[in-house]
């Protein structure tokens, strides 16, 4: 039961002192507000040695299965090169820590994003057809965007892109502000049934 | 005659800085601002230099050299409580022009940030309207609430699952603890969990927060012990992945066609690697309910998913899932407050139509 | 019919092949398909076009390697286009990796026009916590940048002299492929009401366009388009001048755009034909 109850007193307090922070700019909040600033890198620092460490036990275990064995081989293999080629050769300019970062994961990461590109092209190819309304609608904006934004689209009716522009600004924009408030609502709901209590499946229910 | 003429012809161009200076409001102290005009008559300026003393005699000491019409200037790190004297100096053309002296002004701490008092209101409001469902549903009042499409195929989701003998993917998002979509999702998967012990099913959680790691291992252990089930939990199910957001996304699509996960959540923040993540679920043919506050990942999931949660949906999700009435009254006190704004919005449209503006400087 | 019915189910592996050799070919082949100017990007032009020489303005690496081939020809253009209307340009970098990329575009940009390092230009490089910069500016660059780059104290570079804060800056451009612009506006434009404009990749551009609305940005270059429309407004003016064209590296980049745009717009096209042929046969 103290198990329980102790977290949801932490909370309960943390959470009453950073709303009444925000609305005091004297000292005494600014420094109280910098010490939780501290905590909070404080705990983050233990987590990366926990998080390190579950990356290291999952792929050890792993080994043993020969389907995900190459895989893990590979995860724990550059974790720890890079890691030695870090903490033994330094990670200034001209090291080789700096050359593999950017000729192997900048490479990598750009290729992961440039995914995205051939994703989008299938995404729509599949997804945007023409089943009712709604759809026909979204279908069509689409298809204004599309041709407003590239240069084409100026040739074939410099209105094109003007309306192109209107939809992102004017009815998206719109959907978005609409979105976005009903988000902020639900964000604060859900921060005060925290703080209050009320919501306790943060702490596995 | 010629006397008058001059006082006349000095009075025209005597300068009328208006210098004023106050205690810098809503401030932890240690500033205080200064406004003036630039006087009549000065067209082209070549300096602008700005004095400070401890007392109106002097000796005044130069803080700052502008070389254009500056009419605002904040001065910082003073002591607070003490007495501050400042003048303004301007040099148009050889002819300097000096402004009377402002103070004795004290640089103070706030207990209270005045630029705030709208949003406390609003808070306080929101607050209240809050409590007021809760202790309405704790008083026995039933609530209607709407079924949300996605929540309700959660359910057949983790059966498909376990039908066809596949895990189940969770990803809690790609952001922080402070994050509160983070949070949400975290208690949906504390649902999700309890759901899958009566299952039996297997949950794999790949996560790239450490904090986020180390928060969603302990909610789905203890989600498991509360279903009463504790022997389920597979500590190798809940793992960190790493913090590059890209390299993150190749290790999950790399899970899911390992795996071949039957069923794909991704709940909670997320960011261009959105709809990698769900072409590649779609791909292996997977059951997916996205749900996001992001507002630009939206369409890439509604397009590539079975079921999306759009932005407060997600919040709302573990009220749903829950079934207990004081969790679900919160609902109502969201809809109660967008009614609330969205009134407001309409009458400052009106008015700001009919050219009133008292309403809008109410904000 | 059946035609379209196998246009209309293509397995995704083609599309991906279709559309690779979309973005492949006219970066090999450029198309040289014109830009049109829009607004957003026309306003930043026309800023730093109508600048008194001898202005300054602020331009700071926001962005890394990882959004080099959206943002990088942004920076180079605009610097370009400073140069060679005599404003002053300031750089620094909030983005720790990408300090040495504002000092590749400064090097290669200046010999380009033959400008001085302090009298035309200088690079303060990098400076962490970019709240805590970007309010420091406003108040005194000295105190947040004792030093440029290479260490010479700022007092002895003739172009700082009269360069302490916002106040003598004209314009403060972020280029980014993240939040930074957002912070420029909440922190340089709220506080000082410092002028700001953004250039970012064409992802983050949809967050941004509020700014544009709200007059919180002067103007901004969204993406690849964005960068591919400065390119060409500056190609003109250096034509103007009589300098060499440099390599269009956008307006290129923005042919490979254009095509997989219409190879994008031409499966929706197939994939409702066959959509609509299907509903047919049901009925």
């Amino acid at each position: 039961m103290l198990q329980r109850k102790i977290p949801l007193f932490i909370v309960f307090v943390m959470g009453f002192l950073m709303t009444v922070q925000f609305y005091i700019p004297h000292p005494v909040s600014q420094t109280l507000y910098k010490y939780v600033l501290d905590w909070m890198n404080g705990v983050a620092s233990m987590a990366i040695v926990l998080a390190v460490g579950s990356l290291i036990m999952h792929h050890w275990r792993r080994l043993k299965k020969p389907e995900f064995a190459p895989y893990s081989a590979v995860a724990l293999v550059s974790l720890f090169f890079m890691a030695i080629l870090g903490f033994f050769f330094g990670i200034g300019e001209g090291s080789l820590f700096q050359k593999m970062f950017e000729n192997v994961q900048i490479p990598l990461q750009a290729t992961m994003f440039s995914l995205l590109a051939f994703y989008m092209a299938s995404a729509a190819y599949r997804a945007f057809r023409a089943r009712n309304l709604e759809a026909t609608l979204l279908l069509l904006s689409a298809f204004i965007l599309m041709i407003g934004i590239i240069p084409l689209g100026y040739y074939i009716h410099p209105k094109i892109s003007d309306f192109a522009l209107w939809i992102l600004n004017v009815p998206n924009l719109a959907a978005k502000r609409g979105i976005m408030i009903g988000v902020g609502l639900g964000m604060m709901a859900t921060s005060l049934k925290i703080i209050l209590g009320i919501e306790r499946n943060w702490l596995g229910g | 005659m010629g006397v008058a003429l001059l006082l006349f012809l000095l009075s025209q161009v005597s300068p009328t800085f208006n210098l004023r200076a106050v205690d810098t409001p809503n401030d932890a102290g240690g500033s205080i601002t200064l406004t003036w005009q630039i006087p009549g008559g000065l067209e082209h300026i070549d300096r602008l230099e700005i004095y400070r003393s401890e007392s109106p005699e002097g000796p005044f000491e130069k803080i700052r050299t502008y070389l254009s019409p500056v009419t605002r200037f904040q001065d910082m790190g003073l002591e607070n409580g003490k007495n501050y004297y400042y003048k303004v100096v301007i040099t148009s053309g050889g002819e300097t022009v000096e402004s009377e002296i402002a103070g004795p002004v004290i640089a103070r701490p706030q207990w209270f940030h005045k630029g705030r008092v709208t949003i406390l209101f609003g808070v306080l409001i929101y607050t209240l309207i809050l409590l007021y469902f809760i202790f309405s549903a704790k008083k026995g009042k039933e609530l209607y609430l709407r079924p949300i499409a996605g929540l309700k195929a959660l359910d057949e989701a983790i059966g498909r699952a376990t039908e066809m003998g596949k895990p189940i993917l969770y990803v809690p998002g790609l952001s922080t603890i402070s994050d509160v979509a983070t949070i949400a999702s975290i208690n949906i998967l504390s649902h999700v969990t309890r759901k899958i012990a009566e299952y039996e099913t297997k949950i794999i959680v790949p996560n790239r927060n450490p904090v986020v790691y180390t928060v969603t291992r302990e909610v789905v252990k203890e989600a498991f012990t509360s279903a009463g089930r504790p022997d389920l939990f597979d500590p190798d199910s809940v793992f960190y992945v790493t913090d590059s957001q890209f390299g993150y996304a190749a290790a999950v699509s790399g899970i899911m066609i390992r795996e071949k996960t039957a069923t794909n959540l991704f709940l909670g923040m997320f960011w261009a690697e959105s709809l990698i993540l769900a072409e590649t679920g779609a791909s292996t043919g997977a059951i997916q309910i996205a749900g996001t506050d992001a507002v630009t990942q939206l369409p890439f999931f509604i397009t590539a998913c079975d079921y999306t949660l759009i932005g407060e949906e997600l919040y709302a999700a573990s009220a749903y899932l829950s079934k207990e009435p004081v969790l679900r009254a919160t609902l109502k006190g969201q809809d109660a407050m967008k009614l609330l704004l969205g009134l407001i919005l309409i009458l400052g449209s009106i008015f700001g139509l009919f050219g009133i503006t008292w309403f809008q400087k109410l904000f | 019919m059946k035609i379209i019915r196998v246009l209309s189910t293509l397995d995704r592996r083609i599309i991906f092949l279709l559309v690779g050799l979309g973005i492949l070919i006219p970066l090999l082949k450029p198309l040289g398909i014109p830009e049109n100017i829009t607004p957003p990007v026309r306003d930043v032009y026309q800023f730093i076009d109508t600048l008194p020489p001898g202005s300054a303005i602020l331009m700071s690496v926001d962005y890394d390697a990882s959004v080099l081939p959206e943002v990088h020809p942004m920076f180079l253009s605009i610097l370009r286009h400073a140069m060679l209307r005599n404003v002053k340009v300031i750089g620094i970098a909030l983005n720790p990796a990408g300090v040495g990329l504002g000092v590749q575009a400064f090097d290669r940009i200046s010999k380009e026009f033959g400008k001085k390092y302090g009298e035309d230009y200088v690079y303060l490089g990098f400076k962490p916590n970019f709240v805590a910069t970007m309010l420091g500016l406003g108040e005194e660059i000295r105190k947040v940048f004792p030093t440029d780059y290479y260490g010479t104290p700022l007092d002895s570079l003739p172009m700082m002299k009269e360069i302490h804060s916002y106040r003598d800056i004209a314009l403060v451009i972020s280029f980014s492929g993240a939040g930074y612009p957002g912070s420029w506006v909440a922190y340089a434009y709220s506080r000082y009401g410092q002028k700001v404009a953004a250039g970012v990749t064409a992802v983050m551009a949809a967050d941004y366009y509020p700014f544009l609305q709200t007059g919180q940005f002067i103007g901004m270059l969204g993406g690849m388009k964005g960068a591919a429309e400065y390119e060409d407004l500056v190609n003109k003016l250096l034509q103007e001048k009589g300098y060499k064209k440099p390599m269009p590296f956008a307006i290129k980049g923005m042919d490979s755009i254009t095509v997989v745009h219409l190879l994008i717009i031409i499966f929706i096209i197939l994939g409702n034909l066959g959509y609509f042929l299907q509903k047919k046969e049901v009925k």
